[in-house]
């Protein structure tokens, strides 16, 4: 895996610089989706839209239902494949490369309706998360040489460590991931996808179905995450509160196409977005 | 706990190796050409295709209606490289190695057959994966058509396969069967002689046994074992995860076609023939039905299955239910619809009991409550997401 030079100069917008940060080398972005389109036959669900992540920010996109951002989420790590455009992470161009390579190229993501292994473990799920960064063949394990059992005995206590890190109880690791409670899927789900050792950590609505006091601790959680673990996180969310909390760039879009962006406090402003959002007024 | 586990672990590994140690002894209690021996040693030799087919169906979730394509190609490398078969090759005089003197002065190829078996393993586990090709972009019931269809397209060459040929070498000997076979000959043993003696078939093929379970065991708690439990419950997270589809299933493809070659390897040198008509698509759901008797991937469960339905096969059906039929002047015999038997039993499964005898935990939590199927998603959300695209 390449670890790209640092920027040399970041862009105005960029907020803070990004010391180890991985980002392109060119332009300053840890990623960059340029004129991404994608249709389903007639049915067009992103249209044209530009977006770039600096290295470690936390980014939000946010929109009425329907209105793309899924389909971008998928597009950007590999589930779809763009019908126009380039996506470029980390320096490299994966446009329409294959999600299993673009989460070994330092993608991961979460799934907005959770989707765990269920009759895995706590820990063999987030095991199979490091799959990317794990070699053992076919041969060696079966052979289950000493490098494969060390690689074994690693993976199995990073995942216990992982799993201690997003919150979960010590008992709880060796349940089925579908006996956990909802609250501990969705910070297994976290953890699966820490498991891969990513640099840019996309949430699909990582707050649904929570709490106030529960996505007021992942708010303060994906803080800790960008500050300990130097990730960037691209998040889709409903919750405008956690939306406005924590993001330093939101990407407003309406049927497919981007209606606004900028820092929330802008955006929560534009005319357009109250628009989507509420209906023209008057 | 981990004292616990590895105390639990000892145990199994203690028990197992008790019984096969007993299962190993047992035809030195009976005659040499003991017909219930002939029985066991069939038996084991369906518990190494059983156990091939469950890595493909029971563990990576792949329904594979074809598996008789394995069993053939593994008895044509004995055929082909084990036979005078090729009778004319070498100008008469044939191409021998590493066998017996006898063999040696033999027309047609005459390999050793423990090198048979490596190419046998080989030339399956190639086709296997060439077989998984298509079905990679296929989900679920189509992967079942394709595989029925390749099972059938091998299964109807070998059957005509004494018109399809190379320059004047044959696929192979259609319904008149490639026969008599080379007898398996060991270094530091000598040939086998199964006219006069059973019991070395029947240790070899249960060395054949204790190998791929083995091999069994080893995968399903391995990274290769969780990468396929996880690309059978959800695709798209799998590969979201970093697994790669293609490879993943293909290795299990692979390895299950493997084992089929290797048991019909075995089949191909002990039956002393090979005969286009063995390889018919009642053969795949014979194997199936042993998976699913047993328990869709629980490996015991896949053995037991297995022995059962050999037995039945080779026991109940001729010995119990068809004097039964008899004098009830059915007009038929069971034997004559086993095939139909069998499909029978799996519907009886599927509807009673579709976790198997010795249910997986994991199959069992799916079959019972649905869990990992994709019909119910962990919590909240409706499961069938419509990522259509999750490229292979």
């Amino acid at each position: 895996m390449s670890t790209p030079a640092n920027p040399p100069e970041k862009p105005g917008a960029t907020p803070e610089p990004a010391p180890g940060g991985g980002a392109a080398p060119g332009n300053g972005f840890l990623l960059e989706a340029v004129g991404v389109t994608k249709a389903f036959g007639g049915l067009v669900a992103v249209d044209d839209v530009n977006f770039s992540i600096p290295p470690r920010s936390i980014v939000s996109v946010i929109g009425p239902n329907g209105a793309g951002k899924t389909t971008f989420f998928n597009m950007l790590t590999g589930l779809y494949k763009p019908t126009l455009g380039r996506i470029s992470f980390a320096g490299e161009d994966v446009t329409g490369r294959r999600p299993d390579k673009i989460t070994k190229s330092g993608m991961a993501r979460t799934f907005q309706n959770i989707r765990l292994f269920g009759t895995m473990s706590a820990v063999e799920n987030v095991m199979v998360g490091g799959h990317s960064r794990t070699k053992a063949g076919l041969l060696g394990s079966v052979l289950r040489t000493p490098g494969v059992r060390r690689e074994e005995k690693l993976s199995r206590e990073k995942a216990r460590e992982t799993l201690a890190y997003v919150g979960l109880r010590p008992e709880s690791f060796d349940q089925i991931s579908v006996n956990l409670s909802y609250g501990d899927q969705r910070r297994l789900e976290i953890a699966r996808a820490l498991a891969s050792d990513p640099k840019l950590l996309l949430l699909d609505e990582p707050t649904a179905g929570m709490n106030p006091n529960e996505s007021a601790r992942l708010t303060a959680f994906m803080r800790q995450l960008r500050d300990e673990r130097d990730l960037t996180i691209l998040l889709i969310e409903h919750d405008m509160k956690v939306v406005m909390e924590v993001s330093e760039y939101v990407t407003v879009l309406d049927h497919g196409q981007k209606i606004a962006e900028g820092k929330p406090q802008d955006v929560r402003k534009d005319e357009r977005v109250i628009e989507a959002y509420l209906g023209k007024q008057g | 706990m981990i004292d616990s586990l590895r105390a639990s672990r000892y145990r199994n590994l203690m028990i197992t190796a008790v019984v096969i140690t007993a299962v190993a002894l047992f035809p030195l209690l009976r005659p040499p050409l003991d017909g219930l021996v002939d029985d066991m040693i069939l038996a084991l030799a369906y518990v190494v295709m059983a156990l091939g087919l469950n890595i493909v169906v029971g563990v990576a979730g792949l329904l594979d209606l074809g598996y008789v394509a394995f069993y053939a190609f593994g008895a044509l490398c004995v055929g082909w490289l084990g036979s005078d078969h090729f009778s004319a090759i070498n100008g008469g005089k044939g191409i021998h190695f590493g066998v017996s003197e006898f063999q040696s002065l033999l027309a047609g190829i005459h390999i050793n057959w423990l090198l048979i078996v490596l190419a046998a393993i080989i030339v399956t586990a190639v086709a296997g994966m060439i077989i998984g090709l298509p079905t990679l972009r296929l989900r679920g019931d189509y992967i079942a058509i394709v595989t029925l269809a390749f099972g059938e397209i091998i299964g109807r060459f070998a059957q005509n396969g004494d018109e399809v040929k190379i320059g004047e070498y044959a696929f192979s000997n259609g319904r008149q069967s490639i026969s008599p076979t080379d007898q398996i000959n060991l270094p530091f043993y000598g040939e086998f002689n199964s006219a006069l003696n059973l019991r070395p078939y029947y240790w070899v093929v249960l060395t054949l046994v204790v190998l791929v379970l083995f091999v069994n065991f080893r995968l399903r708690d391995s990274r290769l074992g969780r990468a396929w439990i996880a690309l059978r419950e959800d695709e798209v997270a799998a590969a979201s995860m970093g697994i790669p589809l293609v490879k993943t299933k293909l290795l299990s493809y692979g390895i299950g076609a493997a084992f089929g070659g290797m048991s019909g390897a075995f089949l191909g040198s002990y039956l002393n023939s090979v005969n286009g008509i063995q390889f018919q698509f009642g053969f795949s759901i014979f194997i199936l039905a042993m998976v699913i008797l047993g328990g869709l991937g629980s490996i015991w469960g896949v053995v037991l299955g297995a022995v059962l339905l050999s037995f039945i096969n080779s026991r109940l059906i001729p010995d119990v239910i068809d004097p039964a039929l008899t004098d009830l002047d059915a007009g038929f015999t069971a034997s004559q619809i086993s095939f139909g038997v069998f499909g029978f039993m799996l519907v009886l499964m599927m509807v009673l009991r579709p976790e198997g005898i010795l249910p997986e935990r994991r199959r069992q939590l799916e079959l019972k409550e649905g869990i990992g199927t994709g019909e119910t998603s962990c919590v909240g959300g409706g499961g069938g997401d419509p990522v259509v695209q999750a490229r292979a």
